[in-house]
């Protein structure tokens, strides 16, 4: 199961790349909806990814306070440690 | 200006399509001459894209019934129900679709999208759960903020990933309150209702389904999917919409449970909006007479239906999955669905332009309804237009991938 930080990363980095659906330049830093222009349901959608392989469910109202990817890897950090 | 700065990308969008004169989302009837025909520009265009499932808006009774009641009680209420009181009018539309439901309760909204506002912000709390479908109706998506409540979504139409997402809740508190539609409004797609209901009974949720696309439209007398599937003892509360089949405007929810009324005066979308007028309320009651008691108009809608959506199917288009009043072509960009939704309303026929993040999966869509009130040769000339612009297009073979006579053969 996929737990530490970085393995969270990596499982996002995929999730995002596979989304767009082209290879991109990726950091923590990353805006998810200004710097890649994903809109809301495609952010959603690919949080889902997430969600699946961390078998965590993250609301909505979360979702929309996750800005950069290191927000989302927060917040999955935290919704998986309070399991 | 800074004020709407947030704008400047939606606004560069909608001035390019203002710029071109045809704007999808900003078109203007001159007049509308019936359930199925319209003036632009001073020319003549079939409707195809109006929701006018059952035709009723032109009913010489459900006129007259709103005719009489202007008369009778006024222009308008000039008021909330809670606030300044309920006409008789409102009481009586409530008795009737319960009647028609066989349920005990029905509260009626001034609008569709209010009913999903009032239902479920009022069900769901800020310590409960709402398990949404992901391709929900944004009035789903908003009435669900509203409650303060915790929101998640599940794959669209899958029961495996509602279960998922209920076992992840399992040993939290709080109620579980799943919320689906019957068709969905992009693609005409419709839910897993026994699934889904399998899964609710499972973890001990309740369940919530929008009929707005679906009254008047599915089931043996026309009260939905849930009538279709067969699970309505299993269905909590039942969400619709007065301005689809019913050619009116308003939404309600009927329900079985034990304290319903108590909404009243806990939902404040039903609380702080004034009341449908009078004209409407009478009118919405006649259509809903019409359409219990016409059900050859749910047999014409369907014929139609499936007509025009093999139709599509034949000459190459990418349709939804399964035949209803909602068909959709998909096409391959927001570009291409601009010009062909062009191209159709300059040949005189008007359709819908649906875009993410209004559609599931990112998808561009021409978007038509199709309505009881159309005639075959209006769904066939309609076929003709799809099939002149598709091939102008490049986007479907010159010579249909269903040959209509094999069609006919295998029917």
């Amino acid at each position: 199961m996929a737990n530490s930080e970085e393995q969270i990363r990596s499982l996002v980095f995929d999730a995002l790349r596979a989304a767009l659906g082209r290879p991109v330049e990726l950091s923590d830093d990353t805006n998810i909806t200004e710097g890649l222009g994903l809109d809301s349901v495609a952010v959603m959608d690919f949080v889902m990814e997430i969600e699946d392989a961390l078998d965590i469910s993250i609301p909505l109202d979360r979702i929309a306070e996750v800005k950069t990817i290191g927000d989302l890897i927060a917040t999955a950090r935290d919704l998986k440690g309070n399991r | 200006m800074a004020l709407f700065d947030k704008y400047a990308p939606l606004m560069g969008q909608f001035e390019s399509l203002e710029s071109t004169g045809y704007n999808p989302f900003n078109v203007s009837f001159d007049r509308v001459l019936s359930p199925t025909e319209g003036m632009i520009a001073g020319r003549r265009i079939l409707l195809l894209g109006t929701n006018n499932y059952l035709g009723l808006t032109y009913d010489p009774d459900v006129i007259d019934a709103a005719v009489a009641a202007t008369r009778n009680l006024g222009a308008g209420t000039t008021g909330s129900r809670v606030a300044n009181g309920s006409y008789g009018g409102h009481r009586q539309l409530e008795r009737h679709l319960a009647d028609f439901y066989g349920r005990r309760h029905c509260m009626v909204f001034s609008t569709g999208y209010q009913a999903n506002l009032g239902i479920l912000s009022a069900l769901a709390g800020k310590d409960d759960h709402l398990i949404l479908d992901a391709d929900s109706h944004a009035s789903i998506y908003d009435g669900s903020r509203l409650g303060h409540a915790q929101v998640t979504r599940f794959r669209h139409n899958d029961p495996d990933d509602l279960d998922n997402r209920l076992r992840r809740l399992a040993d939290t508190p709080g109620d579980k309150v799943i919320v689906v539609e019957g068709i969905y409004s992009m693609l005409g797609d419709t839910a897993p209702l026994r699934e889904f209901v399998e899964v609710k009974r499972k973890w001990g949720a309740y369940l919530v389904v929008d009929e707005a696309h679906s009254l008047g439209v599915l089931g043996r007398t026309g009260r939905g999917l849930a009538e279709a599937a067969g699970v309505e003892d299993e269905v909590d509360f039942i969400v619709g919409t007065f301005s689809k089949s019913l050619g009116g405007i308003g939404g309600f929810c009927v329900s079985d449970m034990d304290g319903f009324d108590i909404l009243r005066v806990a939902s404040r979308p039903y609380m702080f909006t004034a009341s449908l007028p009078p004209a409407v309320v009478a009118a919405v009651t006649e259509a809903l007479n019409q359409l219990r008691h016409r059900p050859a108009l749910r047999q014409q809608l369907m014929d139609n239906a499936r007509r025009f959506h093999a139709g599509l199917g034949d000459l190459g288009f990418q349709v939804g999955p399964e035949a209803s009043p909602v068909v959709s072509a998909i096409m391959p960009d927001p570009k291409t669905a601009f010009a062909f939704w062009t191209r159709l309303l300059e040949a005189g026929l008007y359709t819908n332009v649906s875009l993410p993040p209004a559609t599931p999966k990112g998808l561009a869509l021409l978007r038509s309804s199709v309505s009881a009130a159309h005639s075959r040769s209006q769904i066939d000339h309609a076929l003709s237009l799809f099939a002149d612009t598709g091939r102008e297009l490049g986007l479907i073979p010159a010579e249909p991938v269903v040959q209509p006579e094999i069609r006919a053969a295998a029917q």
